[in-house]
C-alpha cells in the first residue's frame, strides 16, 4: 500500500507497523492514522490483529518493526507509564479497576498522580481528601455517585466499566484507547457505555475496538477493518459497510 | 483505627516489663517489628520476599560487629544496620521487582542464602558460633543499657526494655504512616492491578523498589535490636528458617492488616516458647495450627476480626 501523505491533524499514525510471534505475523506493515477529535474504530474479525495493534500501540507488546507516532513524536521505545504521562491512556478487555478500592478510592489513585505526592510515604493520606470533590463529580458523570463508598470489586460489570471510564477521564487523557468497551454486557448496559463514551469524546480523540457493530455505527466517525494484521478496508460505516471485501470477509451475508 | 485502641496498646507496651517476663517481651517486640516491615511488602504491594531474614540477620551482624569491634554505642550501631540492610534491600530488590510472582520469591531466597553464605564465611562473623558477646553499652554514651531497676524484689532491665520499645514505636510508626500515605495509596493500586496503574501513569517499578527498600531497611532495624538484647547475631538469623517464619507469622496474624504481623509474631514466639518442652514436636504443632488457619481462617486472625467488625484492623 502506498503511504499517503498524513493529514496534518493526525494524532496518532503507525509506520509499516509489525508485529511477529515466532515466525507468525499478527500484524504486517500497518499504517494508521487517528485525525484528532475523531473517534475511531478498528474492527475485524476473531484474530484479525486488534488487540495486537491495541498492545503494540499502548507498549505493552513491543514491535518488531516499525514506527509509532503521536502528535508527530516517535514513541515506538516509550514504557507504557511513559506514554501515559503524555495523555494514551487505554482501558483493557476485561475491566481494569482496582478491586479492593471503591470507587472513590479508584477515581482518586488516577487524580493523585497529577498531584506529585505519591512517592511521599511520610505524610499523611488525609491530604488526599482535597481530591474527593473532583473524584466525586467524575463518579457522578457516569452514575456511580451513591456507590462512591462500594466495594469496587462487589460493582456489576456495566458499572465497573463505568467507574474505568471516569478512571481514565480523571487524568485528562488527550487520546483514550478503549478495548473493547462494550464486551460482555447486556443490551442496557451497552446504552449506557455509549452514552458515557459519547460524552467522553468531548474535546478529544478515541480509539477503540468494538466488536458490537451497533455500537460502531452510533459513535464511529472513521472505521477501520483489520484482516490478518492488515488493513482490508477504511472509511465511515457507510463506506465500510458498503465494501464489498468488508462484506464477504466479516460481516458476511447476514449483515443486511 | 480508634485512637483509644492506640493509648490502651501504647499502655500494655509501657506497662508490660512488670507483668512478662522482659527478655521474652523484647523478643516479642522485636519479631512483631520484623512482621510487620515484612507486611509492607507482601500485604500492602503484592511482593512475596523469601529472603527477609538476609535483612534481619545481616543488619545483627553489622550492628554486633561495629558495637563489639569498633565500640559504636547502640543507638549507631542500629543505625548503621538499618542502613545496612536498607542498602542491602536497594541491591536485592533491584534485581528482584524485575521478575514477578514465584520467581520473585525465588531471586530473594537465592540472594538471602548468598548473605547466610557470608555471614558462614566472612572473618569478622565468627563462623558457626556467630558473634558472641555483642556489648549493649552506654545509650548516647550516658544510659547503661545493662543497668537493672529492682522492683518488688526482681531486678528488671528496664533501661533496655524501653529502647527497644522506643525503637519499635518508631519502626512501627514509619510504616503506619507509609501504609496510611499518598504513596501508600498507590502501592495499594499496584497491589489491585499492576497493568491498570501502569497505565495510569506510575512507574511501578520504582514503586516497588522504594516499598522494598522500606521493607528491608525496618526488618533490619528489628534485627539489629534482636542482636543488643540477646547480645548475639547467628546463623539462625539470616537462615532461611528466619525467612518462612516471617512469612507463616504475617499469614496467621493477617496479611495486609496494621496489627496482624505483630498478633502473628506474637502467636508464633509465645507457642515456641511456651511448648519447648514438647521438643522437635513443635514445629508439627505449629504447622498443624498454620494448616487450620489457612483453611478456617484465610484472613489470618486479625484479619477474620476486622471483617467481623466491619473495619480494617
Amino acid at each position: 500500500m502506498l503511504i499517503e501523505t498524513p493529514p496534518a491533524d493526525c494524532i496518532l499514525e503507525t509506520r509499516r507497523l509489525s508485529k511477529e510471534f515466532k515466525g507468525f505475523a499478527a500484524v504486517s506493515d500497518l499504517n494508521l492514522q487517528v485525525q484528532r477529535g475523531h473517534i475511531h474504530a478498528l474492527i475485524g474479525p476473531n484474530g484479525a490483529g486488534k488487540t495486537t495493534v491495541f498492545n503494540l500501540l499502548t507498549k505493552f507488546l513491543i514491535p518488531t518493526t516499525g514506527t509509532i507516532l503521536f502528535n508527530g513524536v516517535d514513541i515506538t521505545r516509550e514504557e507504557p507509564a511513559d506514554i501515559a504521562l503524555r495523555g494514551v491512556i487505554r482501558s483493557f478487555q476485561i475491566s481494569a479497576v482496582f478491586p479492593g478500592l471503591t470507587p472513590l478510592e479508584n477515581v482518586r489513585v488516577a487524580l493523585q498522580r497529577a498531584t506529585n505526592t505519591s512517592y511521599q510515604f511520610w505524610k499523611s493520606d488525609r491530604c488526599l481528601k482535597q481530591l474527593d470533590d473532583r473524584a466525586m463529580a467524575l463518579l457522578d458523570s457516569v452514575g456511580l455517585a451513591e456507590l462512591s463508598g462500594a466495594i469496587t470489586g462487589e460493582l456489576a460489570y456495566g458499572r465497573k466499566r463505568a467507574l474505568e471510564i471516569a478512571t481514565t477521564l480523571a487524568l485528562e487523557p488527550k487520546l483514550m484507547l478503549l478495548d473493547e468497551p462494550t464486551q460482555g454486557m447486556g443490551a442496557e448496559d451497552v446504552d449506557r457505555i455509549t452514552a458515557l463514551v459519547k460524552q467522553a469524546s468531548a474535546g478529544r480523540t478515541i480509539l477503540m475496538v468494538e466488536h458490537n457493530l451497533k455500537v460502531v455505527e452510533t459513535l464511529a466517525d472513521r472505521i477501520t477493518v483489520l484482516q490478518r494484521g492488515a488493513i482490508l478496508a477504511e472509511g465511515t460505516y457507510a463506506e465500510v459497510s458498503q465494501d464489498p471485501q468488508v462484506m464477504e470477509a466479516y460481516m458476511g451475508s447476514s449483515h443486511a | 483505627m480508634n485512637r483509644f485502641v492506640w493509648l490502651a496498646l501504647l499502655a500494655l507496651g509501657l506497662l508490660a516489663p512488670f507483668a512478662v517476663y522482659p527478655v521474652f517481651m523484647m523478643k516479642l517486640l522485636c519479631f512483631a517489628l520484623f512482621a510487620a516491615a515484612f507486611n509492607l511488602l507482601l500485604g500492602y504491594t503484592g511482593l512475596l520476599s523469601f529472603g527477609h531474614a538476609a535483612f534481619f540477620g545481616g543488619a545483627a551482624y553489622v550492628t554486633g560487629h561495629l558495637v563489639k569491634n569498633l565500640g559504636l554505642t547502640p543507638e549507631l550501631g542500629v543505625l548503621a544496620g538499618t542502613l545496612f540492610a536498607g542498602l542491602l534491600g536497594y541491591l536485592v530488590g533491584s534485581l528482584a521487582i524485575r521478575r514477578q510472582g514465584i520467581y520473585f520469591a525465588m531471586v530473594t531466597l537465592a540472594l538471602a542464602q548468598i548473605v547466610y553464605f557470608l555471614a558462614l564465611k566472612l572473618p569478622f562473623t565468627g563462623g558457626e558460633d556467630g558473634l558472641q558477646g555483642i556489648p549493649r553499652g552506654l545509650l548516647f554514651g550516658v544510659i547503661d543499657l545493662n543497668r537493672h531497676v529492682t522492683v518488688g524484689g526482681t531486678p528488671l532491665p528496664l533501661a533496655l526494655y524501653y529502647f527497644t520499645f522506643a525503637l519499635f514505636c518508631l519502626g512501627f510508626g514509619i510504616i503506619y504512616r507509609a501504609i496510611h500515605s499518598p504513596f501508600g495509596q498507590v502501592l495499594k493500586a499496584i497491589r489491585e492491578n499492576e497493568p491498570r496503574a501502569r497505565s495510569l501513569g506510575y512507574k511501578v517499578e520504582r514503586f516497588k523498589l522504594i516499598a522494598f527498600v522500606l521493607s528491608s531497611a525496618l526488618a533490619g532495624m528489628a534485627g539489629a535490636m534482636k542482636c543488643l538484647i540477646f547480645q548475639l547475631a547467628s546463623l539462625t538469623d539470616v537462615s532461611w528458617h528466619t525467612s518462612g517464619e516471617v512469612v507463616l507469622m504475617t499469614l496467621l496474624g493477617g496479611v495486609g492488616t496494621v496489627l496482624g504481623p505483630a498478633a502473628g509474631a506474637f502467636t508464633v514466639v509465645t507457642l515456641q516458647s511456651q511448648l519447648t518442652m514438647v521438643g522437635p514436636w513443635i514445629t508439627v504443632i505449629i504447622g498443624g495450627i498454620f494448616v487450620v488457619c489457612v483453611l478456617v481462617f484465610r484472613r489470618g486472625f486479625v484479619g477474620e476480626l476486622g471483617r467481623l467488625l466491619r473495619r480494617s484492623l
